[in-house]
């Protein structure tokens, strides 16, 4: 758990970050937008102490992180920028590796991680353990970007628009590696965007910034449905909020008691994307399936639609 | 065209090792360029010993601006050292731009004739691009790279030796291939103050009035600067391709 406590930073006479205060959950996506310039970035580096806060101050489980040494406090927490950064003069392997030598970790045990995580991110041991940044591509180089700030096994992951550079199906993918690392190692992780369907996708909560200020830290549908500001809605949208709200409820949790005739969707699926489903094929309901191919229950376009409205 | 390269290369060395292991065998080409009989090759010395202890003096040189221009490049590029940027640049200027030959004659003074004073003036002289090579390449490190550096948890000292300065090498190297063979140059007015060294076999043409020596001196002099170029180029490029720096 990660509790920012009324934390500032001045530049001179200018409040880059005013008194933000938010409780992030242990094992959550918290996504952090907002306008360029509103203080995203500095709010991200005083949780790892790139930046030093003017006031406030940042607690992790419980301790107070200006109580060590900065660098190591960010061994402990994992970091990605956009454009990833990789050490153009180290291989992938040894990239990733950085944090664990950095903790004087054993070779073997180094090695082992190394191995795993070219794994987890689908990159082939033998041809780009030993290659160079520079020959890989935009997504690989991210990939490797990401399998290095996780290699020690960080509680904490901070992203500073990690997937800024990808192209939309690389990104897409890149956001479903995502997902599934956080679930598979459990990694409470903050991450900025600008992009704001990135952020509904990944985020359990959502933190919207404008002027160094904290607007709004809530569920995604709660932002949609009870904006606290005007700035909010404009922020999330307004014209497809509708939209918006259906993609957060999975088919599976909405689906009805019941069988139907009509085709089937897969119970992992948006509602959003249950109801393009049903209006692309003209029908009416759809039966609701689990990924081992029972029956879950069923949809109507009527019950869909009753999900797109607030309250 | 490596190909053309790579024998020019091979003629210019097989050409300096000859004359220098074998001068006299040189002695009809020169002939022509004395008057009265008076010899054709230099004859005062051995060419071979003043062609190393000429290479011997450069290099001590060149090492001693390496470690002090590098020490200094990377003082003022850190945030405590900034404030002494310019200082250090204007002393460097200095360095560069006083005459080697005034040096000798302000120095002469305090650590007498030979070889100190040469150094001194050859290691005043060579400072400048090993110091402005030096800063740039660490000013102009990708900021990214950095930010990743200090956000992975390296400590200062750690990502100065383990990013900035790998990163910063190639220029580097070429900071010091310039002074090195700009020095080898400028080196032979040590013999003015009795430093051993190439100089020796001009200054004893200019006293003789013997064209054949002052040529002798400036080709042998040429030659060792153009081949040593050539050879650290190649060494950089290879240290850079190992190190994936290119
Ligand atoms: N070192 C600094 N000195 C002065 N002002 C700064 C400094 N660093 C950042 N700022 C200012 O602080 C404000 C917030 O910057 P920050 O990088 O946190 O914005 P951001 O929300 O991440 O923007 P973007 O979406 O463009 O990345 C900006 O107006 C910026 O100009
Ligand atoms: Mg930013």
């Amino acid at each position: 758990m990660i509790s920012v406590e009324n934390l500032s930073k001045q530049y001179g006479a200018t409040t880059v970050v005013d008194g933000v205060s938010m409780v992030i959950e242990r094992n959550s996506i918290t996504v952090i937008v907002g306008t360029s310039g509103s203080g995203k970035s500095t709010l991200l580096r005083m949780i790892n102490r790139l930046i030093e806060p003017t006031r406030g101050r940042v607690l992790i489980d419980g301790n107070d992180t200006t109580g060590e040494p900065a660098h190591l406090l960010r061994r402990r927490i994992g970091y990605v920028i956009q454009g990833h950064g990789l050490f153009p003069h180290r291989t992938v392997a040894e990239n990733i590796a950085t944090v664990p030598r950095l903790l004087g970790w054993d070779e073997a045990r180094i090695r082992a991680r190394v191995e795993e995580l070219l794994a987890v991110f689908q990159l082939d041991q033998g041809a780009y353990a030993g290659a160079f940044p520079h020959q890989l591509s935009g997504g690989q180089q991210q990939r490797v970007g990401v399998a290095r700030a996780l290699a020690a096994e960080p509680a904490v992951l901070l992203m500073d628009e990690p997937f800024g550079a990808l192209d939309p199906i690389i990104r897409a993918k890149a956001q479903d590696d995502l997902l599934d690392i956080q679930r598979r190692f459990g990694t409470t992780i903050v991450l900025v965007t600008h992009d704001m369907d990135e952020a509904f996708r990944l985020g359990d909560h959502v933190a919207v910034m404008s002027h160094g200020r904290l607007l709004q830290y809530d569920r995604p549908a709660v932002l949609l449905t009870h904006p606290a500001d005007p700035f909010v809605s404009r922020m999330t949208g307004v014209s497809d909020r509708a939209m918006r709200l259906l993609s957060l409820t999975t088919a599976g949790e909405a689906a009805l008691p019941g069988v139907s005739d009509g085709p089937a969707v897969a119970a992992s699926a948006s509602l959003r994307e249950v109801l393009s489903e049903l209006l692309w094929r003209g029908a009416e309901s759809a039966a609701v399936m689990d990924a081992d191919g029972t029956r879950r229950g069923y949809l109507t376009i009527a019950a869909i639609l009753e999900r797109g409205r607030p309250g | 065209m490596p190909g053309v390269a790579a024998i020019l290369r091979f003629a210019a060395l097989a050409l300096l090792l000859a004359f220098l292991l074998m001068p006299q065998s040189f002695a009809p080409l020169f002939a022509p360029l004395t008057q009265y009989g008076a010899p054709p090759i230099y004859d005062q010395g051995n060419l071979l010993t003043l062609a190393l202890a000429h290479l011997g003096l450069v290099c001590c040189a060149a090492a001693a601006s390496t470690i002090v221009a590098v020490g200094l490049g990377i003082v003022v590029t850190r945030p405590s050292g900034a404030q002494f940027l310019p200082l250090s640049r204007t002393l460097v200027n200095i360095g560069q731009t006083f005459p080697p030959v005034a040096v000798l004659a302000v120095t002469v003074p305090l650590v007498g004739f030979g070889e100190k004073p040469t150094l001194i003036a050859l290691f005043a002289y060579g400072l400048l691009p090993i110091f402005e090579n030096t800063i740039v390449a660490l000013q102009t490190c990708p900021p990214q790279v950095l930010e990743a550096a200090s956000g992975m948890g390296m400590s200062a000292r750690q990502r100065l030796l383990s990013v900035e300065l790998p990163l910063a090498l190639p220029l580097i190297l070429e900071g010091i291939r310039l002074s090195l063979v700009i020095n080898i140059g400028t080196a032979t007015i040590g013999s003015t103050v009795a430093a051993k060294g190439l100089g020796e076999v001009i200054i004893a043409g200019l006293l003789s009035n013997n064209n054949a020596f002052i040529l002798q001196g400036g080709l042998v002099t040429g030659l060792m600067a153009i081949l040593l170029y050539d050879a650290l180029a190649g060494l950089e490029r290879r240290i850079c391709r190992t190190a994936h720096l290119e």
